[in-house]
């Protein structure tokens, strides 16, 4: 088989083993859930809804403010508790909307699909329909997908990814979708492909998951427009920009997206999300997660309402085991550490992974030693120790032009990097510290 | 021998035609440059620290004789070099006020609890960038001395408390420390107010009482003691609104706040029989 990769990258273990076994369960809602009214890339949703308020399953309770915003949905049916900032996975405190569930789950009258037929939507029903039911990227990104189908003119689409690489480790939720929503699947895609206009569909898929790839094959045979891309397993080559790079051979722009080469990449993830709600009418409100790592008794995949706490979900999968060393919204590599497992689901969030304490390595920090290593593995072919001196040194500008814009935050070059410099992190300062340069010089 | 004099001859003679180059170049590519812009950036401290709003000292003086700028906004020069800038543009000298930094925190290490072990850039921009900071109040001052380090004066030093301390004699009031500092713990002051709310966090009452000891709780008790009308509850948090009002009337306000949230900045000025206020911000020794 001809396996396709883009340069550079690492092989850290994948530890998939651990629970990509266990068939999605249902989770049921919980009692209280917590919806923050900013989940997405953009600007944060207005509430809609008033404490003591009874809302239904499928509710809008935040509206969409600007074009890249994404509106909020009711996951449960129940009263509005009260309305205030709650803790997220992101570590900030956001207004969220608290539902005591009513374990009704009523769904709301106006939920229906606008049309009986999925294939007769029109590309501007289908942007419309997934702009409404709030959905986003769902593979940790969280950035609006109707703006991801709202290519400008000037940009033609004519190749769409469906990215199944899922090449963090431990995660494997969007390895059971695949599994089990095979043809749903392959429908989300078509639509996918018709509404930005595209002729073609890859489906990049790991070599770590040999089963798939067969299993896609199989369903596509004959197909001229579908054509499934195996690919070596290697971090990060579920990045967009990878993905391209990999499948087409086509190179993403310094700056630029996916669009601006004539491809569209989308999670397996979100285009489930957008084949259902095309079907039933339902918007974004349940999404597939990993509950994963050696500090979780017992392993799952699971589909949790958006708002479920991660406490809820622990206990359903057995407790800890141990004394937890570190939880993580997200996989190992780009996830977001969480002090407290006080904190909702979001749109977001793809996996929980507990690592057990005596797993965290408490690494001493050395000074760079020029090793290269950082620049043999970055998968953006940047200079990531130029770049992190550069900003140690506040040459925010100087280290522009070096790439500080162009990383991808991936992590490869903290994985490596022998010194256990945290690059990552200076680069995400540098970034920041540019942004703020540049708004005070446009004052 | 002859190697000698041959070198000293043709190094002399090149030197002689670049001073006569460079001699008729001085006089026919001369820039004319306002004599009073050389004279106030003369005067002005050198610190290029910015507090103008202009990147150094030379753009500043420049900016005054050019575009007409205010004269009094030398932070680090006062009083003496306003005065100075005045006689040399011929106005008149504007009162300038001695502002200085003032730390708006009291989440000592012992005070204000973390979230857990933080692994990852040690200053604090870096650390607002992971989740809001790695203390659990969202407010409070991080502790890793970005202002320590960015002070052009060395005015600041962090304590062993965890906090900056601002050495008021030195600090010119330049404002890069409020600039710098992530969670807009520092704000500055004019030096001879004494009263200040040390506590940002607008968190509800409970909530700042769990991640803080020393969290102003918004129980309103000093805005009560206090009928000058010096004080206003914001919000969840007192405001000082104006600080001239605060009398002797009020300060029982002082003995009173559970928390220590408000208090004098320099409690030895204020003579009172029979109190003594906790000194609370130490200088490092």
């Amino acid at each position: 088989m001809n396996k396709k990769t883009f340069p550079k990258g690492i092989h850290p273990p994948d530890k998939k083993e651990l629970s990509k076994d266990f068939k999605t369960e249902f989770f049921p809602a919980p009692s209280t859930i917590v919806i923050p009214l900013h989940q997405h890339i953009g600007a944060p949703a207005e509430p809609l809804v008033n404490k003591k308020d009874r809302v239904l399953k499928g509710q809008k309770i935040g509206e969409a403010k600007g074009f890249i915003s994404a509106p909020i949905h009711a996951s449960v049916s129940g009263t509005v508790k009260s309305i205030e900032p709650h803790l997220t996975p992101s570590g900030k405190k956001i207004m969220s909307v608290i539902i005591t569930n009513d374990g009704e789950d009523e769904i709301h009258p106006d939920i229906k699909p606008l049309k009986d037929d999925i294939s007769s939507y029109s590309p501007e029903e289908v942007r419309t329909a997934v702009r409404d039911a709030g959905i986003v990227g769902l593979g940790g990104a969280a950035f609006p997908t109707s703006v991801k189908l709202s290519p400008p003119k000037e940009f033609p689409v004519d190749t769409v990814i469906l990215n199944g690489a899922e090449c963090e480790p431990y995660l494997t939720t969007d390895y059971r979708l695949m599994l089990e929503k095979t043809d749903e699947l392959i429908i989300g895609a078509e639509i996918l492909k018709e509404t930005v206009g595209a002729s073609k569909i890859y489906i990049g898929i790991e070599d770590n998951k040999e089963d798939l790839i067969s299993l896609y094959a199989e369903k596509l045979k004959g197909r001229a427009d579908f054509e499934v891309a195996p690919l070596k397993t290697k971090y990060p080559q579920g990045g967009e920009k990878m993905l391209v790079k990999a499948i087409l051979g086509r190179e993403v722009p310094t700056g630029g997206l996916p669009f601006h080469v004539g491809v569209l990449v989308q999670n397996v993830g979100t285009t489930y999300a957008v084949y259902e709600t095309l079907k039933t009418g339902m918007p974004l409100i349940e999404r597939g997660l990993t509950i994963t790592g050696e500090g979780i008794k017992t392993p799952k995949n699971l589909s949790v309402r958006i708002g479920t706490m991660f406490k809820d979900i622990v206990e359903f999968s057995g407790g800890y085991a141990g004394n937890p060393g570190k939880l993580i919204m997200g996989g190992p590599m780009m996830g977001i550490s969480q002090y407290t497992d006080n904190v909702p689901v979001i749109k977001a969030t793809s996996g929980i992974l507990v690592l057990p304490d005596e797993e965290i390595p408490h690494k001493k920090e050395y000074p760079c030693i020029s090793c290269n290593s950082c620049v043999d593995h970055c998968p953006m072919n940047l200079v990531p120790t130029r770049i992190v001196k550069l900003a140690q040194n506040k040459l925010f500008e100087e280290s522009k032009k070096w790439g500080l814009l162009d990383c991808i935050e991936c992590g490869t070059c903290s994985y490596v990097c022998p010194a256990n410099i945290p690059l990552v992190h200076w680069i995400r300062y540098g970034k920041n510290e540019l942004m703020k340069l540049r708004k005070k010089s446009e004052k | 021998m002859s190697v000698l004099i041959i070198s000293i001859i043709t190094l002399g003679a090149l030197a002689l035609l670049f001073a006569v180059i460079l001699a008729i170049a001085d006089i026919k590519l001369r820039v004319e440059v306002d004599p009073k812009i050389e004279e106030i950036d003369g005067i002005l401290p050198q610190a290029n620290c910015g507090g103008c709003g202009y990147p150094g000292c030379k753009n500043y003086a420049t900016a005054i004789v050019n575009k007409g700028e205010d004269i009094n906004k030398c932070a680090p020069g006062g009083q003496e070099i306003t005065d100075l800038i005045a006689k040399i543009m011929g106005l008149e000298a504007t009162a300038t006020e001695k502002v200085v930094a003032r730390v708006h925190c009291r989440g000592t290490e012992e005070a204000a609890k973390r979230k857990g072990v933080y692994e990852g850039v040690k200053t604090c921009r870096a650390v607002a960038l992971v989740g809001s900071g790695d203390k659990l109040c969202d407010w409070g001052c991080l502790g890793y001395g970005d202002c320590e380090e960015e002070c052009p004066f060395d005015a600041i030093t962090m304590t062993d408390e965890g906090l900056p301390y601002v050495d008021e004699e030195k600090c010119t009031g330049c404002g890069i420390c409020v600039d710098v500092c992530p969670k807009d713990i520092l704000e500055l002051h004019p030096i001879d107010e004494n009263i200040m709310i040390f506590c940002r966090s607008q968190d509800p009452p409970k909530q700042s009482r769990a991640v803080c000891k020393n969290a102003c709780i918004a129980c309103n008790i000093c805005v009560r003691k206090c009928p000058t009308g010096a004080l206003e509850m914001g919000n969840n948090l007192v405001e000082v609104v104006e600080p001239e009002k605060f009398t002797e009337e009020c300060y029982g306000g002082i003995d009173k706040c559970p928390t220590g949230a408000i208090n004098f900045v320099h409690p030895e000025k204020i003579k009172r029989e029979n109190k003594t206020v906790e000194i609370i911000i130490k200088k490092k020794e």
